[in-house]
């Protein structure tokens, strides 16, 4: 009975899902954002260590406070990272002083001794503050565009620290023919949508002036300010491989020692 | 426990002695879990994935009531409390991804242990509430899986709930009220997310307790083995203390070893990236897709594109993703040979494997877009999936000619071995140890 049954359910599920395999279905109209698409660069980066295998592998701190400078020089004006704490770029290499210098630099809300909202200098102690009020206020200022929050952007695309390199190196001037691009957005294929509101952020050699030597070009900005949105995203991503490292090895060492004691105790029952 | 050889637990201190009399729990551990539970010797690396799911659990658990601690489940703050675990909670992100990993280790482990049920027929009699009741954790696993991940209220934790809670309104008359009641609103909210939260705490405890029916219900029979065939005699078991215990101790090092890889060299490789964007319910992913461990009945749901007897093909999705789980638990009546293990089935066993690449492969279907080719092939391995349970095992089953079982497990175990050491026929029983 219950073999019947199952016969019948099956035939119809079978039978129904077979149905519309076989069904004819609209053609795929080709779709030109696909075509035009971009998968991300590979790069290499210090954080993923030797052969770019992310086993090993420190964030550089140069480039990270290289990074830093270019995203306060450039993207701060419209993107924020308020995620991230002033604090946190003890992280970088800079000490107290420095970082109450840096947070000394932006402005965040208060309450004075009258109970009236006003504005004071951030401490070590605050998130970099939000650069739009609201979503509203962004739009506004933005011809109707939102800026992101930059702080987990490497992690919420799909290979995101190689996609924010390729985005930010990939803008082109030559549009493919027959791909309709509005004059108020830019030809980017790294893109999902190819058309992005964002003008390209770093357009010419010397846009940003470094202190250390590095070459001044938009490729080194682009490959810098990525390394310091991976560590915005990612702060912990040294101290996690380096415990990882602690953990496997205890692991593999206890195993190993399971293993000769697995060996003992079945000595005289696996040949009898 | 159930063989008249298994040793009885023995008290050897005073203090030993007078507790058993009064709440025999040392006595208990001992027939579950320690020298007085006699198991089958033949048991390979296979067997090893019970005692891990039950491992993958209390890390869930233990990891879940620390994450809780920091956790807040209201939608305006939830994300935030989410990263602040990540930034600024000692060890937060080992606990959270030990969490986030751990789910999918958990579903991995158990995907494993159900196969190998499947392979060794281990749902056959005695064994049909046993096979019943794991079905209902993986049920409760589902659920909570689900939950959690709504939790985190990232993009793909809401589009996820409105997509799961919206196949119910798939049902005509109940559909939108179920669906109302599932979110608390008439769209995912707070009300979504505390009602959720509290469910992912509950439900853990659920399944920590149907597993306690699990292993009592695997204790009355005693574990099956790979010849399938019955314990005869002591000779064909050994004390699961220390015997097992050792054996699993050494397949929990491999699979932390394997767990400690992803949790701290590529702790998001299994996520979805999407879900590092706070929920937007003003903005919808391009591919709403679920975490791996859905992606083989997320492909059913999805396989059903035409309407069919006057049932729309929504609802026809819905009923075959709840079907596909739900037939499982007919299968020890579908399946009617008395042979259990594949071993001596030869065409069982084809099939058997057939089943696992179609059960893959539909998985890489459900995570793929719906279009063109992965929709098709997705029916057509769906049309595989519900024909291997419903019909082609009920009529192989009864047709197959099996091979001849070894006499016992002894046997079994001595045929492979014993030639290795040149013993051959002479004295089987006798065999010295080495």
């Amino acid at each position: 009975m219950i073999r019947l049954g199952a016969l019948a359910v099956g035939l119809l599920f079978v039978v129904n899902v077979l149905w519309g395999a076989i069904a004819p279905r609209e053609a795929a109209s080709p779709d030109m954002t696909k075509e035009l698409h971009k998968h991300p660069k590979h790069m290499e980066w210090a954080h993923n260590g030797p052969g770019n295998l992310g086993v090993f592998g420190t964030f550089d701190r140069a480039q990270l406070q290289r990074g830093f400078q270019v995203y306060k020089e450039v993207c701060a004006a419209c993107h924020s990272i308020n995620r991230v704490a002033f604090r946190d770029l003890a992280d970088l290499g800079y000490n107290e002083g420095q970082i109450k210098t840096i947070a000394a630099e932006y402005d965040v809300a208060a309450i004075d001794s009258n109970g009236e909202p006003t504005t004071r200098k951030a401490t070590g102690a605050d998130k970099f503050p939000l650069v739009y009020a609201n979503e509203a206020a962004a739009r506004a200022a933005q011809n109707g565009a939102n800026p992101p929050d930059l702080s987990l952007m490497t992690k919420a695309r799909p290979d995101g620290t190689n996609y924010v390199y390729s985005l930010l190196t990939g803008y082109s001037d030559d549009v493919p023919k027959g791909w309709v691009k509005p004059d108020t957005l830019y030809y980017n294929p790294y893109f999902h949508s190819i058309n992005i509101a964002m003008p390209p952020p770093l357009a010419a050699d010397g846009q940003v002036t470094y202190s250390d030597g590095s070459p001044a070009t938009t490729d080194q900005y682009a490959k810098d300010v990525t390394a310091f949105l991976t560590w915005t995203a990612e702060p912990k991503l040294e101290n996690r491989k380096e415990t990882g490292m602690a953990v496997i090895l205890f692991l593999i060492i206890m195993t190993g020692l399971g293993y000769l004691s697995y060996r003992k105790v079945w000595a005289d029952v696996k040949k009898a | 426990m159930s063989f008249p050889w298994a040793k009885q637990y023995q008290p050897t201190s005073e203090v030993g002695k007078w507790m058993d009399e009064r709440l025999p729990l040392a006595r208990f551990v001992h027939g579950a879990l320690g020298p007085g539970y006699p198991t089958p010797k033949n048991l390979n690396a296979f067997y090893n994935f019970g005692v891990l799911a039950g491992v993958a659990l209390v890390i869930q658990i233990i990891t879940g009531v620390v994450l809780a601690m920091h956790f807040a489940a209201d939608t305006r703050v939830a994300f935030d409390s989410v990263e602040h675990i990540m930034r600024d909670v000692n060890g937060g992100w080992m606990i959270r991804y030990m969490h986030a990993v751990g789910a999918s280790f958990f579903f991995g482990v158990v995907y494993i242990h159900i196969f190998r049920g499947l392979y060794y027929g281990s749902y056959k009699p005695p064994r049909e509430v046993l096979w019943m009741l794991g079905l209902v954790i993986f049920l409760l696993m589902m659920a909570t899986a689900f939950m959690g991940y709504v939790l985190v209220w990232g993009q793909m934790s809401f589009w996820g709930a409105q997509v799961i809670t919206g196949l119910f309104s798939a049902f005509p008359v109940v559909g939108t009220y179920i669906q109302t009641l599932l979110l608390g609103g008439f769209s995912p909210d707070n009300a979504t997310l505390n009602r959720f939260f509290s469910l992912h705490y509950l439900l853990p405890f659920v399944t920590f307790g149907v597993i306690i029916l699990h292993v009592w219900a695997l204790h009355i029979p005693g574990s099956n083995n790979p010849t399938g065939v019955d314990v005869k005699s002591e000779a064909d078991t050994v004390p699961f203390h220390p015997y097992y215990t050792a054996k699993d101790f050494v397949g929990l090092g491999i699979y932390l070893i394997l767990f400690a890889a992803f949790v701290f060299f590529m702790p998001n490789s299994l996520g979805e990236p999407d879900n590092y964007i706070p929920a937007n319910p003003l903005s919808t992913p391009a591919h709403i897709v679920p975490e791996w461990y859905f992606w083989p009945f997320y492909a059913i749901l999805r396989a059903f594109t035409t309407d069919f007897l006057g049932v729309p093909a929504k609802l026809w999705g819905v009923l075959a993703m709840f079907a596909s789980i739900l037939l499982l638990f007919l299968l020890p009546w579908l399946d009617t040979s008395p042979v259990r293990s594949n071993n001596y089935r030869p065409l069982s066993r084809l099939l058997f494997w057939v089943f696992v690449v179609v059960a893959v492969v539909l998985g890489v279907c459900g995570g793929k877009p719906a279009e063109e080719p992965w929709v098709r092939l997705s029916q057509v391995l769906t049309a595989y999936y519900f024909a291997h349970f419903l019909i082609i095992l009920p009529i192989v089953s009864k047709l197959e000619k099996t091979k001849p079982l070894p006499g016992s497990i002894s046997e079994a175990v001595l045929a492979k071995y014993g030639s290795k050491s040149g013993g051959g026929d002479t004295a089987p029983l006798a065999q010295p140890a080495e």
